[in-house]
């Protein structure tokens, strides 16, 4: 049921493997490794995009209304950061992830541990789960602007609503996915039921538990852009709307980097949490 | 660390088998282990049908038979894996298990395995003296996945020692390892069985282990005993003696092989 969940690798996890078409296609490279091993070469094109993009608009060849130049990007950047317009809109999207997230966790994990840890629990938690995920729930903005109305509960549910999901099913598939032979030497090593969870069950979900902590916040990121598309005055999400209306490309420029660094800093956060928390993994695996 | 504990029974009870817990400071001989007319079902087969056996106390029993013959579901009946549909068991009261694979759990260092379902109070230190007797105790820190196949496997028996078991029942437990290492570990669960005079069972496929390590070799054949067969050779034991040879046949024929065959 949440198998292709679990199935699906975090992008950039062949790379870490020692098996594959990743590792064969290093070991080829051991005659050239200068520029892989200052690891600047991966920069390389994003920068060579950005010089063109540039060049493209100084020559006109791109109008500046339908695409703003780089440098013009980051000009508006730093207007937005020396008027503090940026900071703001930032620290209410934040909040807004961090509030939906922090249900979603509360909620997703209860859920999953009372439908991993009991048939009972299983048979009245998961079936309208299973049914829920199927649901896009973007599609519940305007239900959730009728019962919410336009402030900040409509968008915090949306993206609670969304991570939970994940967390959810990936947590309960842990649980249910541990090991039965590590079942089996909890009981001849006279371990109780509470005990049985503690020392096995949990920890040999973690790891799922974490991986669908990574999707969440992918997702809540998402739920995020929607919810503040529609009938906010804050936010990142605001700003370019707000930019919209006059015209202002390099503002909407400047907010999709900031989305885009967000999601990048929360994956890095996730991935340092389980480099500590999955410590007796061995190296090669961690991140798998 | 084997210097005799006595009073062990008093820091061990309730890990398994409270009510059947020794009491007192003066340790009393364990109870023989006894099976009397034991049926297991899998579907319309019976893999036990019947079986009696003992394990006397302070003995060690290799458990051998074919594929499918029901040796390793006697082992999971004591063990408490797996229940029976008729007869009587008789167990003393401490038990512990190695099986084939170290089964430790790699979220916890390897004493943490060792010292897994023990009171908190001291089992770090038991855990330690335990690793100690397998010469693991340098690796008690580290992660389970980081260890070698006969380190793992070594962890696993520190872990079922530590129990300070009556009855130590042995899975299959050198079968995935190199022969090196499998004789080494061989020598090692000698010494420790020596040491601590429990009884023990080994289930194996390995009819030359049965002899370096058993004092009773037992067949299974069709879920009852096809062969019982006392070991009677002076340790510590070799391969080759002719004494070695006749019972190897013996144990070889049972098993519908002739030694030439397995050579």
């Amino acid at each position: 049921m949440s198998e292709q969940v679990l199935n699906v690798a975090p992008p950039g996890a062949w790379r870490r493997g020692s098996t594959g078409i990743g590792a064969w296609l290093r070991r080829q490279e051991v005659s050239a490794p200068r520029l892989r091993g200052l690891g600047l070469r991966r920069f390389a094109t994003p920068l060579g995009i950005l010089i063109l993009w540039q060049a493209a608009s100084s020559s006109g060849v791109l109008p500046a209304r339908a695409v703003p130049p780089p440098l013009a990007v980051v000009a508006a950047a730093r207007d937005l950061l020396l008027s503090g317009a940026l900071i703001h809109h930032l620290s209410v999207s934040l909040l807004r992830v961090a509030a939906g997230l922090a249900i979603a966790i509360a909620a997703g994990a209860s859920l999953a541990l009372a439908a991993g840890l009991s048939r009972l629990g299983e048979d009245l938690i998961d079936p309208p789960l299973q049914m829920a995920r199927t649901l896009p729930f973007l599609a519940l903005v305007p239900l959730f602007i009728l019962w919410f109305g336009i402030g900040e509960t409509p968008k915090v549910a949306l993206v609670a609503l969304g991570a939970t999901f994940p967390i959810y099913l990936n947590l309960f598939a842990g649980i249910r996915g541990a090991d039965p032979k590590l079942v089996e030497v909890a009981a001849t090593l006279g371990l109780s039921r509470a005990g049985l969870i503690r020392h096995v069950v949990l920890p040999a979900a973690l790891p799922h538990f974490l991986t669908g902590l990574r999707y969440a916040i992918g997702i809540a990121w998402l739920s995020l852009v929607v919810g503040e598309q529609i009938n906010a005055d804050s936010g990142i999400g605001y700003l370019m709307m707000d930019a919209r209306d006059f015209l202002r490309t390099d503002i909407i420029m400047v907010g999709l980097a900031v989305y885009a660094l967000l999601g990048l800093a929360s994956d890095q956060a996730v991935r340092a949490l389980e480099r500590k928390a999955l410590a007796w993994r061995p190296a090669a695996r961690v991140g798998r | 660390m084997a210097a005799g504990r006595p009073g062990r029974a008093l820091t061990m009870d309730g890990s398994w088998d409270a009510g059947a817990a020794r009491i007192g400071p003066v340790a009393q001989p364990a109870p023989d282990t006894k099976v009397r007319g034991l049926v297991r079902r899998f579907g319309p087969t019976a893999v036990l049908d019947g079986l009696d056996i003992d394990i006397p106390a302070g003995r060690f029993v290799a458990l051998l038979g074919r594929s499918g013959s029901g040796k390793t579901t006697l082992l999971r009946t004591l063990a408490g894996l797996d229940t029976a549909e008729q007869g009587e068991v008789i167990l003393p009261p401490k038990r512990a298990v190695v099986f084939q694979e170290p089964r430790l759990m790699p979220w916890k260092r390897v004493w943490e395995n060792v010292a897994l379902g023990l009171p908190d109070h001291d089992a770090r230190d038991r855990a330690e003296l335990a690793l100690r007797e397998v010469e693991l105790a340098h690796r008690m820190d580290a992660w389970p996945l980081t260890l070698s196949g006969g380190e793992a496997q070594r962890a696993g028996l520190a872990r079922a020692l530590v129990r300070d078991p009556d009855l130590l029942l042995l899975d299959e437990p050198f079968a995935a390892l190199d022969a090196l290492t499998r004789l080494r570990m061989q020598a090692l669960v000698t010494a420790l069985w020596k040491r601590h005079g429990m009884a023990a069972l080994l289930v194996t496929h390995d009819v030359d282990e049965a002899l370096l390590l058993a004092d009773h070799a037992v067949v299974l054949q069709r879920g009852q005993i096809g062969l019982q067969l006392p070991i009677d050779l002076p340790r510590p034991r070799r391969h080759g003696t002719p004494a070695f040879a006749v019972l190897r046949g013996e144990l070889l024929g049972s098993l519908g092989l002739s030694a030439e065959e397995a050579a």
